[in-house]
C-alpha cells in the first residue's frame, strides 16, 4: 500500500540525528514489546508480512507519530484481536475478559535460542526457470495495491539492471493476505541517480531495490 | 539487565502506584499479564528473548567477521562469495539474517544499507538496529540524498567515490565490508577488531584509524 510507510525520497524530516552510546531499548516497555511481539507470533499465527502490514495499515497522521516499539504494540493488538486472541475491551480494561482461545501454545523457554537461531528462511525450490538474467534491463511496474507490498514507490516505473538472482523466495503480497507464498524469483535491481530523481540527481549514486519477479516487465 | 521484577498478577497495576509510568508502559503491562494469564506466553521466554538480544545477539558479531575477513584472505573470498554460509562458519545465524549478501568498500565505491519501508536489518551480525536507523529522515533521506546523510554522521568522501545505496525490501540482508584501515599491517583480527564501529558496518560511518582504536 502506498501509506506513511514508504518513506524513500520524501522530503522535510530534516537531518539524521544520531544517539551516541545507544541502548539496545529505550525503557522497559521497549524490551517487554519487543518480546512480545516474537513471541506471539507462532502462537497468534501470522506471518513476516502479515505483522508488517499490521504495522504499516494506518493513518499516516497516526504512523508518523507513533513511536518505533509503540508501531509495533499497535500492530501486535491489531493482529490478535483480528484473531479473536484477544478483545478491544480486554486491552482498554488492561485484563481479562474472555476465556482463552483453545489450543494457542506458547513458546517454552527451552524453545526461544533454537527458535531464534533457525529463523525463518524464505527460500523455496524454484518451479520454473528465471525469466531475467544478470545484466538484463528491467522497468519496475507501475502498481499501487492496497494491500501489502515490497515495491516502494520511488522506483515504480523506472529503468533498472539486474544486478543479483537470489533464487525463489516467498512473495509478500500474498503471502500477507494469507494466500499462499507462491515463490517468485527475487532479484537485486539496481538503478542510477538520475533515473530515480532527475536531471538533479547525483551521477555517482546507485541505488538497489531487492525485487520479486511479478514487480518487473521486460523492456 | 531488566528491572523485570514486576509481579505477573493480574490486577497488580491497579493496585501499585505507578504514576511514574507513562500510558503505554502501563498498556505493555496489562497486556503482558493479559497473554501471559490467557497462557499464550510464557514471561519467562521474554526474559531469555530479551536478554539474547541485550546480551548476545550484537554488532559484536559482525566485528569479528569484518576483522576475520581482513585478516582471512581465504575467509573474505568465502564471505563475498556466500556470506550466510561464512557467517554461519562463525555460528552468527537466524532470524532476520537467514539470506545474507555482503558488500565491500572500495576507493571506487562506498556501499550504504537502508531499508525505506521499515527497519530490515541483519540481526545476527548488528543485533536490533538503533533509532536512526528506524527513523523517517534516514529512511526518506538515504536513497535520494546519501552524501547528505552522510554529512549528518560527520562523514565526507571524495566526490570520485560512487556511492551505492541498498535497499533491503526483500528478506535479503546486507552487512558492510569497509575498507581495511591503512597502518595495520601484521596486526591479528584481534587487534583489527579494535577498529571496527556498527556504522561502518551499515555504511554510515568509517572504522577508526590505528591511532583511534581503543
Amino acid at each position: 500500500m502506498d501509506g506513511a510507510h514508504d518513506m524513500g525520497g520524501a522530503k522535510g524530516f530534516g537531518p539524521v540525528v544520531p544517539e551516541p552510546n545507544e541502548p539496545v531499548f529505550h525503557g522497559d516497555w521497549e524490551r517487554r514489546a519487543f518480546a512480545l511481539t516474537v513471541a506471539m507470533a507462532r502462537p497468534g499465527g501470522w506471518n513476516i508480512d502479515m505483522s508488517r502490514f499490521a504495522r504499516e495499515n494506518r493513518p499516516p497522521e497516526d504512523y508518523l507519530s507513533k513511536s518505533y516499539f509503540e508501531i509495533w504494540l499497535a500492530g501486535l493488538e491489531t493482529l490478535m484481536i483480528e484473531r479473536g486472541l484477544v478483545t478491544r475491551e480486554e486491552i482498554e480494561a488492561g485484563k481479562v475478559l474472555s476465556p482463552p482461545k483453545p489450543g494457542v501454545k506458547p513458546i517454552a523457554p527451552n524453545e526461544v535460542t533454537p527458535a531464534i537461531r533457525r529463523g525463518g528462511p524464505t527460500e523455496r525450490e524454484a518451479k520454473a526457470p528465471a525469466m531475467f538474467a544478470i545484466g538484463d534491463i528491467v522497468r519496475m511496474k507501475d502498481i499501487h495495491p492496497v494491500t501489502h507490498t515490497r515495491l516502494p514507490q520511488y522506483v515504480r516505473g523506472r529503468l533498472g539492471t539486474i544486478e543479483l538472482n537470489h533464487g525463489c523466495h516467498v512473495f509478500p503480497d500474498t503471502n500477507s493476505l494469507g494466500q499462499g507464498e507462491d515463490p517468485q524469483w527475487l532479484y537485486t535491481v539496481r538503478f542510477d541517480g538520475p533515473e530515480l530523481w532527475g536531471k538533479d540527481g547525483d551521477p555517482t549514486l546507485r541505488v538497489s531495490v531487492d525485487a520479486w519477479e511479478s514487480y518487473l516487465e521486460r523492456v | 539487565m531488566s528491572d523485570h521484577d514486576h509481579d505477573h498478577d493480574h490486577h497488580g497495576h491497579h493496585h501499585h502506584d505507578h504514576s511514574e509510568l507513562s500510558e503505554t508502559e502501563l498498556r505493555v503491562r496489562a497486556l503482558e499479564s493479559i497473554l501471559t494469564e490467557k497462557g499464550y506466553v510464557d514471561p519467562a521466554s521474554l526474559d531469555l528473548l530479551i536478554d539474547l538480544y541485550e546480551t548476545k545477539i550484537g554488532p559484536r558479531n559482525g566485528v569479528r567477521v569484518v576483522a576475520k575477513a581482513w585478516s582471512d584472505p581465504a575467509y573474505r573470498e568465502r564471505l563475498l562469495k556466500d556470506a550466510s554460509a561464512a557467517i554461519a562458519e562463525l555460528d552468527y545465524s537466524g532470524r532476520q539474517g537467514e539470506h545474507m549478501v555482503v558488500v565491500e568498500n572500495s576507493p571506487e565505491q562506498h556501499n550504504m544499507v537502508v531499508c525505506t519501508l521499515c527497519s530490515c536489518y541483519p540481526h545476527p551480525v548488528l543485533g536490533l538496529p538503533p533509532v536512526w536507523y528506524k527513523s523517517a529522515p534516514y529512511r526518506s533521506r538515504a536513497v535520494s540524498d546519501p552524501r547528505g546523510v552522510l554529512r549528518d554522521f560527520g562523514v565526507t568522501l571524495p566526490d570520485t567515490t560512487k556511492i551505492r545505496v541498498w535497499d533491503s525490501t526483500a528478506e535479503i540482508r546486507y552487512l558492510v565490508l569497509p575498507m581495511r584501515p591503512e597502518g595495520t599491517e601484521g596486526w591479528s583480527a584481534e587487534q583489527l577488531a579494535e577498529l571496527v564501529t556498527r556504522d561502518s558496518m551499515i555504511g554510515t560511518g568509517l572504522p577508526k584509524q590505528p591511532g583511534e582504536a581503543a
